[in-house]
């Protein structure tokens, strides 16, 4: 079948609606090569079909070599405590995605400890304490400006000493450009080993919704310096749509496993593929 | 990730030159690679067509085609086009009113209060009295997060960390710097999306009530497709008076620049290049040409 005006017209849409969701170019163009392919093989006929041959795969690519969606916030079994370590460049929403994530964890009934290893920024300890406070679970603490790797270490121990289910290490935001910061993580990380070796059990890295197409080169980093497990994508409340996960799912095969949706206690949801795709083609404000 | 644009746009007049054709169409597949790259820095879709469309248009003015090195020329009128674009030279800040009051305003996480003290710091170097007010009063330890940085730089942090009212408390802030002759007050504000009714009405009624002599919007240098929407719904709003890009001491192309400015119209005044208190400097639109061109 040859292309008609129709199909030409409903591609630039649509590569007007992944861009704009900050897919990138390159991804973008897989995307629309494989509708080609798959529009060529099943002989597309309407304009909904092709819409649904769409989010497939969109959806597909975020799905290929990963594993299902989360249904709810639990944990996987046989580790206790279960060890997570919270990384990211500056502001993308480490501390808060922390205290929601407690309190998730805290309404299944599980025992959660914080471990506050953000020494640096500017009355970071005083922020996780909060939310320590508002959730009610209890942050180890060192103050600031101490050693982040003795507080991840200090909370890990507190975990298991407390019979925890689950132990949330927050780290200061970096650049993933800045090599002693990017070192330090995997210094946190070797030292918690000392006291649980398979630990920490999954590193997530958090993204800022709103960021183009450098969420890329972060997850790429951050990935290459601590072996990234998981990611949460942050201030999908707003109009920005966070559609660089796509490339990076399908690139680094690492699951997307929640997203935040606000700034408070209940604005964490876990990811759904198909709602995720369906929001780029919801009209913006 | 990026290949240099320039080396690009080469290639593709190379290959122009051996097909011995120099046409029009021939300089819109070139000049579809600069939008490309336009795209791949952040640039927002809409915009990079938009401006495309004015090189492409130089370009043909300027015999592209004929001359020795077109991928260079191109690139050059790119630059040029981009660098006009963002606003030709540095614009300062305005410090009018007795005390001045500058207002900070922008997303979560942009770099708000981390900028409020970089600009307290940089305006006491000058030798001017400061006072930071801080007005979030959401964020869990935004207060003390402002006043940690006021130590560190030896500037006076005003707060009522009872008080639930950002507008009375930089009302009575300005007060305060009235009786203790600080001639200059930062306003330190929450993040908030534009989709937020409620946040942006805060911040709009903190304008009218102090009537700033500069208002200025924080973004983060990071930011995808979506600064174009953002920065409008904020300039409707608010009617800022310049730009604050952070962040820029990372490796992105920081695109955004160029959206914000061509859907606002407003300077980008200063930028922030690290976490520390100095980290703080004037805009130069062709070093952020070059970022953004990769070069
Ligand atoms: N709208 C919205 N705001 C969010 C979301 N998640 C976090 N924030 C806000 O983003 C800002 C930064 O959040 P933090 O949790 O402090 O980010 P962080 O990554 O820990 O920051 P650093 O530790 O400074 O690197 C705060 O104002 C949060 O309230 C979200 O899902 N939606
Ligand atoms: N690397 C780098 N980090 C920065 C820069 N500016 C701010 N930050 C960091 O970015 C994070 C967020 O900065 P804040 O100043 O707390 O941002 P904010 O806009 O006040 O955040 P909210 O009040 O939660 O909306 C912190 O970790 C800062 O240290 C910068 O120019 N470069
Ligand atoms: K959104
Ligand atoms: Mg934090
Ligand atoms: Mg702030």
């Amino acid at each position: 079948v040859g292309k008609s005006k129709v199909d030409e017209e409903v591609l630039d849409e649509l590569e007007e609606v992944l861009i704009t969701s900050d897919v990138g170019v390159n991804t973008t163009i897989k995307i629309i090569q494989r509708i080609e392919d798959r529009v060529a093989r099943d002989k597309y006929l309407g304009v909904d079909e092709l819409d649904k041959i769409l989010r497939e795969e969109i959806a597909g690519l975020l799905a290929e070599n990963n594993t299902k969606d989360l249904s709810d916030f639990s944990l996987p079994e046989g580790k206790k405590p279960y060890v997570i370590m919270v990384v990211g460049v500056n502001g993308v929403g480490k501390t808060t995605t922390i205290g929601k994530l407690s309190a998730q964890y805290k309404r299944k009934g599980l025992k959660v400890v914080l471990g506050a290893a953000d020494t640096f920024r500017a009355a970071a300890v005083d922020q996780i304490k909060l939310w320590g406070e508002r959730v009610g679970v209890p942050v180890v603490a060192r103050g600031m400006n101490t050693d982040p790797s003795a507080v991840a270490f200090d909370a890990v121990k507190q975990g298991v000493e407390d019979n925890a289910d689950v132990v949330i290490i927050d780290t200061a935001g970096r650049l993933h450009t800045k090599v002693n910061l990017m070192n330090e993580l995997s210094k946190i990380k070797r030292v918690m080993q000392k006291f649980i070796p398979d630990a920490p059990h999954e590193v997530l890295l958090v993204l800022d919704g709103s960021t183009g197409q450098n969420a890329a080169i972060q997850a790429r980093e951050f990935t290459k310096a601590t072996d990234v497990t998981s990611l949460a994508i942050t201030k999908l409340d707003g109009t920005a749509k966070g559609g660089v996960v796509i490339g990076i799912s399908d690139e680094f095969k690492i699951p997307v496993k929640y997203i935040g949706v606000g700034e408070k206690v209940d604005d964490l949801q876990v990811f759904n593929k198909m709602e995720f795709v369906d929001s780029f083609f919801k009209k913006s404000v | 990730m990026f290949d240099n644009l320039s080396f690009k746009l080469e290639k593709a007049f190379q290959t122009l030159k051996g097909q011995g054709s120099i046409t029009e169409v021939n300089v819109a597949t070139t000049v579809k690679e600069i939008r490309r790259a336009l795209i791949d820095a952040d640039v927002n879709y809409k915009v990079a067509k938009e401006v495309t469309d004015d090189i492409k248009a130089k370009a043909l003015g300027r015999d592209v085609l004929t001359a020795v090195s077109p991928g260079q020329l191109l690139t050059k009128i790119t630059n040029d086009e981009l660098t006009e674009l963002m606003g030709g030279t540095h614009q300062d800040i305005k410090l009018d009113g007795n005390p001045s009051v500058i207002l900070i305003s922008g997303l979560q996480g942009s770099g708000k209060t981390t900028f409020s003290g970089k600009l307290a710091s940089y305006l006491k170097g000058q030798g001017k009295q400061v006072l930071l007010t801080a007005c979030d009063i959401y964020r869990p330890a935004a207060i003390d997060q402002l006043k940690v940085l006021g130590e560190q730089i030896g500037v006076e942090v005003y707060a009522e960390p009872e008080n639930k009212d950002a507008v009375k408390i930089a009302n009575n802030a300005i007060k305060h710097a009235k009786d203790n002759s600080k001639k200059i007050v930062i306003v330190d504000t929450a993040g908030r999306l534009a989709v937020d009714e409620a946040m942006m009405d805060e911040i709009s009624k903190l304008k009218e009530a102090l009537n700033p002599s500069e208002t200025l919007f924080v973004v983060d240098s990071m930011t995808g497709q979506d600064a174009v929407n953002t920065a409008k719904a904020f300039n409707d709003r608010l009617n800022f008076d310049g730009v604050v890009l952070t962040k820029l001491d990372g490796d992105t192309r920081g695109g955004a620049a160029i959206s914000i400015r061509r859907v606002v119209d407003k300077p980008i005044k200063f930028i922030s290049t690290g976490e520390k208190m100095d980290a703080i400097d004037k805009f130069h639109p062709d070093r952020m040409a070059n970022r953004v061109l990769g070069m």
